[in-house]
């Protein structure tokens, strides 16, 4: 069954290629049932695929093929293979099956577009190559597909090229990506340099076996290079700023980024090398601290914020940031957990959004809407399932992942991250239910143009919706404490280093924590609710409350309305003075100096050539004239000379 | 190799010449589809040179010698190795592309088409010849259809342009040409023997300091073609001036002429000179790199844009070159293909616009997407090879290029891998100005798309955009043993000054740059 994992890839493939070339020409619905079959088929083998790796015995659960050999010079070589583990298994079974809801919602969402087959053709090829990206054997062909994702989010982005800020959007992300894989691709080369191989399997394998001592400093630069490429695709501080502009793009692509594809691939590629990260414990401690203070950055964000999607954005940032948080612990088990359970409730609030948004005529101000859950139930149900899981009540989905991280967070790490991690919950219990709120409670604010329009959405909408809502409150029990399936399915990947081959002066810290990890469950249920508590008194129970706030505190409402007005001073540092800087050069360097100066020998050839000229009277006299001056010259010489 | 295909291929365009002479001039199709079929005749014979390339071996393929000029030892000598192969396919391939994206020219047809034909011939000679003698001819022939390509056909300020391409290669060429001569009459003082024979010249044992000085010389003359930083300013001006089809073999082949003369001739007559040259040519291909990209980011019109890129794009190659490994070089001459391939591509794609618009500026466009489709995806396409997107062309050069000489030099090749992020910025920001946004000008809003003949310019070139990306081990195979021996000739020659300088270089990375990196050091190099 592991041998069909090619046609995992070739599937969005096809469908890539046949609506790309094919797809003006075809009807909509066949467009729509050529994009959802091949992620369908995809998804179906990858199930059996799955399945093939648990009838493995754990230990041997790892799937190499290579299907040819794809850039070799000299002792360098990077074939292209692709590789299956648990680790990888997990990932596209969330990649294919998200993937799946979302492209079925999509149906449903983008039917009056124009631009139809073209957004299912971007939209196979994005599945495609995140695909590619979690199966690809070694770190360039993981590269491509990291790399492909980030062209697919350009397209995708700046879908509706014709607007100025998505095309300015998509420009972004491309653009604070490719910083990031600046780093990435140094990180490659070092790893060849230090390695000599590029493959997953020898490369872990060569560092497992003590090629190279704890932090040493070829891999602490290592896994901080791979970690600067991670920070732009998974949008932390400070390459974070793409995300939230990404919105610019239709509404199920911002769910396919922010939940199953793109932003999860930093997580992933760190998971991967959880080997070199171990080794390194200074990088550690930065994923670990970035992770940290980016997931409290972008929840106070997202405190303030109006717009329905920008307020998801912000949260998916700060989710990204306890992964990260949970990685840079050595918890990788409780990262990838949580990718998976935010992937199903942020593929549902995204989603959820995009059907408000339909069903308010496009409308996304958070201020505009309200009343809204009696006149689009289904959404409001489901809406609210993510709403509770995200914000970690149990028994939701996010409540036994993000529990987890809290824990670990302080077992493994200290008490700043786990304070840090506790705020962050607090924060993001009282965004997500202020949104909910605001959107589906109290009156409604909409004027009643688009309130005549307001309809539940269609069933190819609603459908995601509700298996994502199933997913969102039952996924957790696969990580639940005891019997914790996730993290003996990963153990051949993760090495169960977190139990045994941890840092013995953690040790410690581990055993302190499992003596009450219900109470940390019952200090971090209550703070949840505290959170919603407070969103209720402040949006349900006094609603004037939250002006009166905002005027006290202007200035803090201020600052983080506007971002902490990051994206100003990042285009006042990067954009505008480099702007300055090649006009300077192009203008005065390349212009005045360099070309001044080749015009200037010329000229100078010129001026010299007008002062011979005078010798040329054409005066046979003025000759004869010169032939004696000459020869007395050459008399004078020789007889000098003697 | 009974049929001499080298020959064919060179001399075949001048065959052409004279089939087009003898037609009346007013007859326009007919001279420009003597012309067209002529070129990829040509192109046809070429390929089995790829075909029947023997990789196995660095010695010189599909040989032809024969006596010119015996006083003199000057010989009809060419022949084809993997390092030029790619570069004649390329030339071959290039220009029937031009000969059709120069259907609109209605300007002196037969003299256009007279031009592009004996270029061609040039181009190819350049690339083949094993004799000096004949290189500096075909050198200085392919100087001339340049030169009323741009002078004639060519905008509004062509004659400022086509002097300053002119005098500013002819002020290479010279220097060049007197090195010629000394090497020429070294070799008769060492052996006996008059002979420009380029492989015997490689045997020549050259002291430090006159290497010193002939590889000044031809470095200039090479440096200028490139064109590296700071001798780049013939560039933008010809390109902007130059007709489509110009610019298009200007980027394409004639560039490349500047870096493979690098290796073809800097490295193997001069290796030691050239080792002592690794941080001044490192830089200034750095700086090229860089600066390039500033520039271009800046532009306002779209050939110049594509021209500052070039400067970039070759830093890289160059930076390949000399960073003496076979990955810096096979990288550098996938580059130089891939750089053939897209800036040529670009040139097309902005010559197609402007045969719609008739301007240049980046102003006025915008929006376009919504009107030309189809245009749109060959445009992006060819925008994200130049970039260098991983799965295209690009990326495989560039890669092999910074891993190279990550290798040996770890501090250059970090900076010049800032050049990547650039590269988007330049590029992404450029097609965001011209295809996306909403239309601003009424113009805009009749544009045609693309027609057939446009689309027999472009697919080829995508086609071969994404084989480099994919499967670029079939280029790279050809190259390795020519490769191979290059660095073995640029390394025994210079084994003294090379090993030294390893050895040191290593020890100062570990004792005072990098204390504790545990690289494993080669103290063998490992070509």
């Amino acid at each position: 069954m592991l041998n069909l994992v090619a046609l995992i890839l070739l599937f969005p493939l096809i469908g890539t290629v046949i609506n790309g070339l094919a797809g003006k020409r075809l009807k909509k619905e066949t467009v729509g049932y050529i994009a959802c079959g091949a992620i369908g088929l995809s998804f179906l083998v990858s199930i059996l695929v799955f399945c093939g790796l648990l009838l493995l015995p754990p230990q041997e659960r790892l799937f190499e093929k290579e299907l040819f050999s794809w850039i070799e010079s000299g002792s360098f070589k990077a074939a292209a293979g692709l590789q299956v583990d648990p680790l990888s298994g997990i990932m596209i079974l969330i990649v294919t099956g998200v993937g799946l809801l979302i492209h079925i919602y999509s149906t449903g969402y983008m039917h009056e577009d124009k631009g139809y087959h073209r957004y299912f053709c971007y939209l196979n090829l994005f599945t495609f190559s995140m695909l590619l990206l979690v199966l690809g054997n070694n770190f360039l062909l993981m590269f491509i597909g990291w790399e492909a994702v980030g062209l697919c989010s350009y397209l995708l982005i700046g879908f509706w090229y014709n607007k100025k800020s998505a095309s300015n959007a998509a420009k972004k992300a491309f653009i604070v990506n490719r910083v990031g894989d600046f780093g990435f691709i140094l990180g490659i080369m070092l790893i060849f340099l230090s390695f000599r191989s590029i493959d997953f399997t020898e490369v872990f394998h060569a560092a497992s076996q003590g090629t190279f001592a704890v932090g040493s400093f070829a891999l602490t630069l290592i896994t901080l290079l791979l970690f600067m490429g991670a920070t732009g695709k998974s949008a932390q501080i400070p390459l974070y700023t793409w995300l939230p502009d990404a919105m610019e793009g239709p509404t199920p692509v911002s769910a396919l980024i922010h939940a199953a594809t793109m932003v999860t691939a930093g997580v992933y590629m760190i998971a991967r090398c959880n080997i070199l990260y171990m080794l390194s414990p200074f990088t550690m401690t930065i994923v670990a601290s970035i992770g940290a203070v980016t997931a409290l950055f972008a929840a106070s964000i997202g405190l303030v914020q109006n717009d329905i999607k920008r307020v998801l954005a912000y949260s998916t940032i700060s989710q990204l940031g306890y992964m990260f948080l949970a990685c840079g612990v050595g918890a990788f088990t409780a990262g990838i957990f949580h990718l998976m359970t935010h992937a199903f409730f942020k593929a549902l609030l995204f989603l959820g959004s995009g059907s408000v948004i339909h069903a308010m005529s496009g409308e996304q101000d958070m201020r505009k809407m309200g009343g809204l859950r009696r006149h689009i139930p289904i959404t409001y149900k489901t809406f609210l399932i993510g709403t509770i899981a995200i914000a970690g009540i149990p028994p939701f989905a996010g409540f036994f992942s993000k529990d987890e991280i809290v824990l670990e967070s302080l077992a493994r790490g200290n008490f700043f991250y786990w304070s840090i991690a506790i705020v962050t919950s607090l924060f993001t219990a009282f965004y997500m239910f202020r949104l909910l709120f605001i959107t589906f409670h109290g009156k409604s604010r909409a004027d009643h143009h688009v309130m005549e329009h307001l309809h539940e959405s269609p069933k190819s909408m609603t459908f995601p919706l509700m298996v994502l809502a199933g997913l969102s409150s039952l996924g957790g029990f696969l990580g639940i404490p005891g019997a914790n399936i996730m993290s003996h399915f990963l153990a051949p990947v993760f090495g169960e280093q977190g139990h045994h081959t941890e840092i013995s002066g953690r040790e410690a810290g581990v055993h302190h924590s499992e003596g009450h990890p219900y109470l940390m469950m019952i200090i971090s249920t209550a703070i949840a609710i505290l959170g919603i508590f407070i969103a209720y008194h402040l949006y349900v129970k006094k609603p004037e409350l939250p002006k009166i706030l905002a005027e006290r505190f202007r200035f803090i409402y201020k600052l983080l309305l506007n971002k902490y007005y990051v994206d100003e001073m990042y285009d006042i540092l990067f954009v505008k003075s480099l702007k300055k800087i090649s006009v300077m050069l192009w203008k005065h360097v390349d212009t005045q100096i360099i070309d001044g100066s080749v015009n200037g020998v010329a000229r100078l050839i010129g001026r010299f050539g007008d002062i011979l000229r005078f010798l040329q009277t054409g005066y046979v006299r003025n000759y004869a004239f010169y032939i004696v001056l000459g020869c007395i010259f050459v008399i004078v010489l020789t007889a000098l000379g003697k | 190799m009974s049929v001499p295909i080298l020959s064919l291929i060179t001399f075949l365009p001048i065959i052409g010449v004279f089939f087009i002479i003898s037609i009346d001039s007013k007859n326009r199709e007919l001279i420009r589809f003597t012309a067209l079929l002529v070129s990829i005749i040509v192109f046809l014979i070429s390929l089995p040179l790829y075909f029947n390339f023997d990789a196995r071996t660095y010695e010189m393929q599909f040989v032809e010698k024969l006596r010119w000029i015996p006083s003199f030892g000057i010989k009809y000598h060419v022949g084809v190795d993997g390092i030029s192969l790619f570069l004649i396919l390329l030339t071959t391939f290039l220009t029937p592309i031009s000969i059709l994206a120069s259907w609109h020219i209605t300007k002196n047809v037969k003299e256009y088409m007279i031009s592009m034909l004996i270029l061609e011939t040039a181009m190819v000679g350049v690339f083949i010849s094993l004799d000096l003698f004949l290189f500096f001819v075909f050198w200085e022939l392919m100087l001339i259809p340049m030169y009323l390509l741009i002078g004639i056909w060519g905008g509004s300020r062509r004659i400022y342009a086509a002097v300053k391409f002119f005098i500013y290669t002819t002020a290479g060429s010279v220097f060049m040409f007197l090195a010629i001569i000394a090497l020429y009459f070294l070799n008769y003082r060492a052996t006996g023997e008059y002979t420009f024979n380029l492989l015997e010249l490689y045997k020549l044992d050259i002291s430090f300091a006159v290497q010193f000085w002939l590889f000044i010389a031809f470095a200039f003359a090479f440096a200028i073609k490139v064109p590296m930083f700071p001798f780049h300013t013939w560039l933008p001006d010809a390109h902007v001036e130059a007709p489509t089809a110009g610019s298009v073999i200007l980027a394409g082949v004639l560039l490349k002429m500047g870096t493979y003369g690098f290796m073809r001739f800097c490295l193997p007559l001069f290796p030691e000179v050239s080792h002592a040259f690794i941080p001044v040519i490192s830089w200034m291909a750095i700086v090229g790199i860089i600066y390039g990209a500033l520039v271009s980011m800046v532009q306002d019109d779209l050939k110049k844009l594509v021209a500052y890129s070039s400067v970039s794009h070759l830093g890289f190659v160059m930076l390949g070159i000399f960073a003496f490994n076979i990955q810096g070089i096979e990288g550098g001459i996938t580059q130089m293909i891939n750089h053939g391939l897209s800036t040529g591509a670009l040139f097309l794609v902005v010559g197609m616009l402007y045969e719609r618009r008739h301007t240049r500026m980046i102003a006025d466009f915008g929006g376009l997407t919504k009107q030309i489709p189809i245009f749109a995806i060959f445009f992006l396409v060819v925008t994200l090879s130049s970039i260098g997107l991983p799965g295209l062309n690009g990326f495989v050069g560039e890669f092999l290029i910074l891993m190279g000489t990550f290798k040996s030099r770890i501090l250059y090749a970090s900076i010049a891998a800032s050049g990547i992020i650039l590269a988007a910025v330049y590029m992404l920001w450029m097609f965001q100005r011209v295809m996306f946004n909403e239309i601003t000008h009424e113009e805009n809003k009749t544009l045609k798309d693309m027609n057939k003949r446009e689309f027999a310019i472009l697919l080829p070139i995508i086609f071969l955009i994404f084989w480099i990306g994919i499967y670029p081990n079939s280029f790279l195979r050809k190259m390795d043993a020519s490769v191979n021996h290059l660095l073995k000739q640029v390394g025994e020659k210079a084994n003294v000054v090379s090993n030294t300088q390893r050895q040191k270089r290593v020890e100062q990375l570990q004792q005072n740059v990098m204390p504790k990196i545990d690289i494993i050091s080669e103290t063998k190099t490992e070509w």
